[in-house]
């Protein structure tokens, strides 16, 4: 029942991302509110499916890496929801579906979704420190696909390549303000995971604190080098690419090496 | 069964001289006057001859250039209205104007009773047509002129333009062309710079921005966002090493460099610097030149959306008499009958 609502999620994700190819392709306009319901369609079923499996296990479901990506698809719609009518990134949504819809197929195709016989007992601090990391990673996720927008619109000023997606695109500080605001957020929720850990009561484990520090650093330094102006907007961009892919690189190997108990 | 019909003559028929002449008098009709058209849109009961529109436009018997008039009935009347309130048949594919000529045309023909119920329709629709050819195509999409297509890539970098700093470096016509457009967009602050100080005072004033003495223009460059270049001098006044320390402490601001010179002012390799982005006139060309061609091929996709509202309203209104023929009626234009008829 649970994965039927993936399923249905997944299927709205893809209807944005068809959407998207075919104005694409026809060099019409992109419709944002299309995209716009087609992901809260999607966030919807997203919902259900944590919700579901979350009573089915009786806390936060986070305990395998099944979970763990489509938590992270959950809040990277989440994030889009809140913050992509806010600032304008309507056409975000054309870049957060395709990333969305990757995430979700993989979960779904791959058998990663090991179900934990054992009922866990229920551990609040656990849990907020878990969620609201996922949610820091939506962000930092986001900041990355506002990043990937940035580097496509300077790319194009840059080479004086005008494509029909230059018309589409918001404007270049707009973009770099998203990206700011996206790594702020994300890196202060990501601060009050790493803080919660420390109350959860386990043993915690050195290689999960030290990737987990590392990442904070990683974030950290681009922040700091944006407000000390080191780094050029550009810079900054790509930086949150590759913080982000280190990001998920870490998450993998953290839950890989913890299979054995949950996140 | 009323006979709906358009009368014209426009761009794509006629030099301008004869438009002029076309487009003057004959002003209790319903005329579509713009620069490049003058269109008589009417419906009628009994059939109106083409030659008797255009005594009328022409104020004359003698019609010099009658060939260059055409006719469109019914359907063709409904579709060729819905796409040149649309921009598709316009000089510059998708440009906007026209839509608002027409509301204003319309407008007044309503007000002045001479348009009744089925222009009242038909010109309705038209806007509903236009407004979605505009809106699900990319047929308006991209600046067709260096001025335009400067203050666009402004746009596309800064946004908002109303906390923009401006500098313009030499004092021709384009750069106050450009100047007057960024303007129109919310820049404020406008600074001029020439060789000549009594020529910079005088466009300062034009733009109504300030004067900087040309011995100053380079360090200006730490604080201004858009650079407008436009010398007679005869080799680069900006190269990456004066700019690099320049630009050092606004790393994370953009420079946005229109260089229209010829020579130009700005050397090419500025270009390649972090957060600096330089045009110059042939690639500000260029780049209009893009703009038409993606209009154009917006042409098709615009043409179906017309397609489809042309068989909507047949289909809810009926045929408008699209079968009749020009027929030529000698004597002249039964002006109450056509008033009557709601012309």
């Amino acid at each position: 029942m649970d994965r039927q609502l993936l399923i249905a999620s997944t299927l709205c994700f893809f209807t944005a991302l068809v959407r998207t190819l075919l104005a694409a392709r026809d060099g019409i306009s992109l419709h944002g509110r299309f995209n716009f319901f087609a992901i809260g369609l999607g966030f919807l079923f997203q919902t259900a499916f944590l919700s579901v499996r979350g009573h089915a296990l009786g806390r936060c479901p986070l305990t395998n890496l099944f979970e763990v990506f489509i938590f992270l698809a959950w809040s990277v719609a989440l994030i889009y929801l809140l913050i992509g009518p806010a600032y304008r990134l309507s056409l975000m949504g054309a870049f957060t579906a395709p990333l969305v819809f990757a995430v979700q197929t993989f979960a779904l195709a791959v058998p990663i979704d090991v179900p934990h016989h054992a009922r866990l007992p229920a551990n609040p601090w656990l849990e907020f420190h878990a969620s609201i990391s996922m949610i820091a990673y939506g962000a930092f996720a986001l900041a990355c696909v506002a990043g990937v927008m940035y580097l496509v619109q300077e790319r194009q000023l840059k080479t004086h390549q005008i494509h029909s997606i230059f018309y589409r695109l918001p404007p270049l500080t707009n973009l770099f303000a998203a990206i700011t605001r996206l790594l702020w957020l994300g890196f202060a929720l990501y601060t009050a995971g790493l803080i919660s850990g420390f109350f959860t009561g386990g043993p915690l484990p050195r290689l999960k604190m030290v990737a987990a520090f590392a990442v904070w650093l990683f974030y950290g330094a681009i922040l700091q080098g944006r407000h000390l102006r080191w780094f050029a907007p550009k810079r900054v961009a790509t930086l949150c690419i590759l913080a982000f892919s280190a990001a998920v690189s870490v998450l993998w190997a953290i839950n890989f090496v913890s299979q054995t108990r949950p996140v | 069964m009323t006979n709906l019909f358009c009368i014209g003559i426009s761009h794509h028929t006629a030099k301008v001289e004869t438009r002029e002449r076309a487009a003057s008098g004959c002003v209790e009709a319903l005329i579509l006057p713009t620069c490049n058209r003058v269109e008589v849109y009417g419906a009628a009961d009994s059939f109106i001859g083409t030659e008797q529109i255009v005594r009328c436009l022409a104020e004359s018997e003698t019609i010099e250039d009658a060939g260059a008039f055409y006719r469109h009935d019914g359907e063709d009347c409904v579709r060729h209205l819905f796409r040149v309130v649309s921009g598709l048949d316009s000089m510059v594919i998708g440009e906007t104007e026209i839509l608002g000529q027409a509301k204003k045309v319309y407008e007044n023909a309503r007000a002045s009773g001479n348009a009744g119920p089925l222009l009242h329709r038909l010109f309705q629709r038209a806007f509903r047509a236009a407004k979605q050819v505009r809106s699900r195509t990319e047929i308006t999409r991209g600046a067709v002129s260096v001025g335009s297509v400067a203050v666009e890539l402004a746009v596309k970098i800064f946004g908002d333009l109303s906390e923009c700093k401006v500098l313009l470096l030499g004092a021709g016509e384009t750069s106050e062309r450009t100047a007057r457009a960024l303007s129109s967009r919310g820049v404020i602050d406008i600074r001029v710079s020439n060789r000549s100080p009594g020529r910079a005072e005088m466009l300062a004033a034009v733009v109504r921005g300030r004067a900087v003495p040309f011995t100053e223009w380079s360090e200006q460059c730490a604080e201004i966002d858009i650079l407008l270049s436009s010398t007679a001098a005869g080799e680069p006044l900006l190269t990456p090493g004066i700019l690099s320390p320049l630009i050092r402490d606004r790393l994370d601001r953009p420079l946005f460099i229109i260089d229209i010179a010829v020579p130009r002012d700005v050397a090419p390799e500025v270009n390649e610097m972090d957060g600096v982005f330089l045009y110059d006139i042939d690639s500000l060309q260029s780049i209009a030149a893009q703009s038409l061609a993606l209009r154009r091929q917006q042409i098709a996709a615009g043409e179906e959306i017309i397609a489809e509202h042309v068989s909507d309203f047949r289909t809810r209104y009926g045929q408008f008499g699209g079968a009749a023929k020009y027929l030529p009626v000698s004597g002249g234009l039964d002006e109450a009958a056509l008033r009557a008829s709601e012309l």
